[in-house]
């Protein structure tokens, strides 16, 4: 037999009532939620190729002038960093429970749970802000302004400019993350997740833990590369 | 008897009007909306051809200024490689006939894929603006540091033109790869794919893993233009090279992302045409994942003259030799499928026959180019201009025209000329090899690109190219005027005028809004074009 134009059971035509998150052009809701799920880890490999072309550029300057970075890294506050880096970490954890919360159909427990990560990228945010302001108020924003002493201040400044792009734009994702969490608990709490489907929860999950990870790259690729030294 | 017509309902009339355009989701339609804009950047890129042709007729700049024809080359490659040549085969013609191709009736994530032609328009419209506001003159390569400090041109809002544009690029290369893993209709297994959708699995790769790399390139160069920052500024201690490398490491997979969708057309017309199924197909599906993969680790074949490691350079070397053996291996595959088989003379197998022999010019002179030695000779020269005219034009347009004749009856219904279809095809091969063979010589004899005046003894070599040109834009006004003309005029086509064998020839043309009346069961390979039928006279 070619390849024909044989029926095959379609949920619609069968007649029984299928989920309202089922759209029209899948066959079921796992085959919905396999290609969400691959499509998240797609955009993620994407996102590592983003980031990647700055580190590569981070890599290459950090080998060429390790004293500047040396420098440029002392510059940076260890405590804020370090508190931001247990803030985010904090942060996957209740991100973690709330996708387990969705998972329960405990709806209330995933709304309470996706504020409370809310909250929590919101606090790394505003410290993100204040170490922002420190270095504008010192003058160590890369560009016609910059000013700084040192044997090393060009390329201090490169530094500084690696710093600002890595850890811009990665503020950046911890924003969008933010309204998307925003959405999402939106939706939580107008129940419109069950077991069955609760596709978007482990998705926002997803991305919320890729831009943690990023985090937790750059905290010692910027701030501890030569701390040890200093501390003896 | 009263003849009552039933209107019967396919995609394009099931509903009229602007907006059932703008907001639709339907992969069909979306195809469509990209032919549109890809057509206007398209006619505007050749546009700035024909102004470079007609100030290199004479060997004085007595045409445009020396900065006008600066801005006038970087904005035929912008248009061209941004516009035309990414999104040509994958976004029209892989958006259209894909998920007709694996049984689905959509691809996975409709309302992304609308989205990725509203960011590809929004990127088009700030690179329009750039070049109606006087244009950028950086070379569509963006070199710093004359790109983020000297120029005096738009480099910004084209910048970030192409930089959301990229956008739109990873978002259908994500799309079609979750669409291929998870929409394919019972039965369709892999090694039943038809080899255009391995071509764009393939394509998927590179425009998922490459894409991003140039959109935080750019993003680094607008950031030190914008804002001062030093990225590869030398009087930091930056390093220029190190944009080269980023730059190339997407730009050269680029060229898979324009290559490898039309190599897949190339293998269903093929099968198509020469009535056999295609020789060594699951040779042909791997070659396609094998140059995604190599295709990224040959980029600095581009620097070879840019002060890199002799050791780094051998190597980079050696490996664009390497690169060139899937693609023989598809040429040797596609040349064994012809052999021996009941070849129909219409118009698609033409426009394959044209990518043959471009695609193969173009193919062998890359090599002359990854050769180190003779690359120190030949870089900067008009023979790069010519080798990679003819892998974009020979061989990508040649493959996207292949495409849309063979396809061109599915998505309107109706038939083409086949006569004048078959004398564009010759216009545009005669036009093409007129235009730039002779770029060849003239890069051998060490004519640099990128200036607008010459020395004289290269003018006759100029005007042959000139007029060449002349012919190829002819050949491709007549395309326009025929395929058009078809919409009014042409016969209707049936649901398969090629008896063709793929799932897009099982439904109608234009296909139903569905795509099918029922989902299909797939129980047969792509190209059974032996067990189907007596072959054709
Ligand atoms: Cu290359």
């Amino acid at each position: 037999m070619p390849n024909g134009l044989v029926a095959h059971a379609d949920p619609h035509a069968r007649g029984h009532a299928h989920h309202p998150a089922l759209q029209h052009h899948f066959q079921t809701l796992g085959q919905q939620h396999e290609a969400a799920t691959l499509g998240m880890w797609i955009f993620l490999v994407t996102e590592v190729m983003f980031f990647g072309g700055l580190l590569m550029a981070y890599l290459l300057y950090r080998v060429w002038y390790p004293e500047a970075w040396s420098e440029g890294s002392l510059e940076l506050d260890i405590v804020l960093g370090g508190v931001n880096t247990v803030v985010l970490i904090a942060s996957s954890l209740t991100m973690a429970l709330g996708v387990r919360a969705a998972q329960t159909g405990a709806q209330r427990a995933t709304v309470r749970w996706l504020l409370l990560t809310m909250s929590l990228g919101l606090t790394f945010l505003v410290i993100k802000f204040f170490e922002y302001k420190h270095k504008w108020d010192l003058n160590h924003i890369p560009g016609a302004n910059f000013r700084f002493e040192g044997p090393h201040a060009p390329q201090v400044e490169l530094f500084l400019s690696l710093y600002f792009g890595l850890t811009g734009l990665h503020a950046l994702h911890m924003v969008v993350g933010f309204c998307l969490l925003a959405v999402i608990a939106w939706m939580a709490h107008r129940r419109r997740f069950t077991p069955e489907w609760y596709t978007p929860v482990e998705l926002s999950g997803l991305y919320w833990h890729f831009v943690d990870i990023v985090w937790i790259f750059l905290f010692p690729l910027l701030y501890l590369v030569d701390r040890a030294r200093h501390f003896g | 008897m009263t003849t009552t017509v039933l209107r019967r309902v396919n995609y394009l009339n099931v509903k009229y009007g602007v907006a059932s355009w703008l907001l639709t989701k339907d992969h069909k339609r979306i195809g469509i909306l990209y032919l549109i804009v890809v057509a206007i950047a398209f006619l505007l890129g050749g546009i700035f051809a024909a102004a470079v042709r007609i100030e290199l007729t004479t060997p004085q700049g007595d045409f445009v200024s020396a900065d006008t024809y600066n801005a006038l080359f970087t904005m035929h490659g912008v248009a061209m490689v941004f516009f035309v040549l990414i999104p040509a085969v994958p976004a029209i013609l892989g958006n259209f006939a894909m998920p007709l191709m694996i049984g689905a009736k959509d691809v996975a994530f409709p309302k992304i894929n609308l989205l990725s032609w509203y960011v590809f328009v929004i990127g088009f419209v700030f690179t329009l603006a750039a070049m109606v506001l006087g244009g950028v003159d950086t070379g569509w390569t963006f070199y710093t540091p004359y790109s983020s400090v000297y120029s005096s041109s738009h480099v910004l809002l084209t910048g970030i033109g192409v930089f959301i544009a990229g956008f739109s690029s990873i978002l259908t290369g994500l799309n079609f790869a979750v669409t291929i893993h998870r929409m394919r209709a019972p039965g369709m297994t892999w090694f039943r794919l038809p080899l255009f959708v391995w071509a764009l699995y393939a394509t998927a790769l590179v425009q998922i893993l490459g894409t991003p790399v140039i959109a935080i390139t750019i993003l680094m160069l607008a950031v030190e233009r914008g804002l001062g920052f030093g990225i590869f500024d030398p009087r930091l201690g930056g390093d220029p090279v190190l944009f080269q490398h980023l730059f190339w490491f997407y730009s050269h997979p680029a060229v898979y992302i324009m290559i490898l969708p039309p190599m897949g057309v190339i293998s269903e017309v093929i099968a198509c045409f020469s009535r056999k199924s295609v020789f060594g197909y699951s040779f042909v599906a791997f070659s396609s994942l094998a140059i995604a993969v190599f295709g990224f680790l040959v980029w600095a074949h581009h620097l070879f003259v840019a002060g890199i490691s002799p050791y780094s350079a051998m190597i980079f070397s050696f490996l664009s030799f390497a690169v060139a053996i899937p693609s023989a291996v598809k040429t040797f595959n596609w040349t064994a499928t012809l052999y021996r088989g009941a070849i129909w003379w219409r118009a698609p197998i033409l426009w394959v026959f044209g990518f043959l022999g471009l695609f193969l010019i173009g193919g062998l002179t890359g090599l002359f180019l990854a050769s180190l030695g003779l690359d120190v000779h030949l870089h900067d020269t008009y023979f790069v201009v010519a080798h990679f005219h003819y892998i974009m034009v020979g061989g990508a347009i040649m493959g996207f025209f292949a495409g849309l004749h063979y396809w061109w009856p599915k998505m309107t219904g109706k038939m083409f000329s086949n006569s004048m279809a078959t004398l564009a095809a010759l216009l545009v091969f005669v036009g093409f090899n007129l235009t730039f063979f002779p770029q060849f010589i003239l890069g051998y004899l060490g004519m640099p690109r990128r200036y607008h005046v010459y020395s004289p003894e290269f003018q006759v070599l100029n005007v042959l190219s000139s007029a060449g040109a002349s012919i190829l834009g002819v050949g491709y006004t007549l395309v326009a005027c025929y395929l058009l003309h078809s919409l009014w005029k042409g016969e209707a086509a049936g649901a398969n005028p090629w008896r063709a064998t793929g799932l897009e020839w099982k439904t109608e043309s234009p296909p139903i809004p569905e795509n099918f009346a029922e989902t299909p069961i797939v129980n047969e390979g792509a190209y059974e074009y032996s067990k189907r039928e007596v072959k054709v006279a």
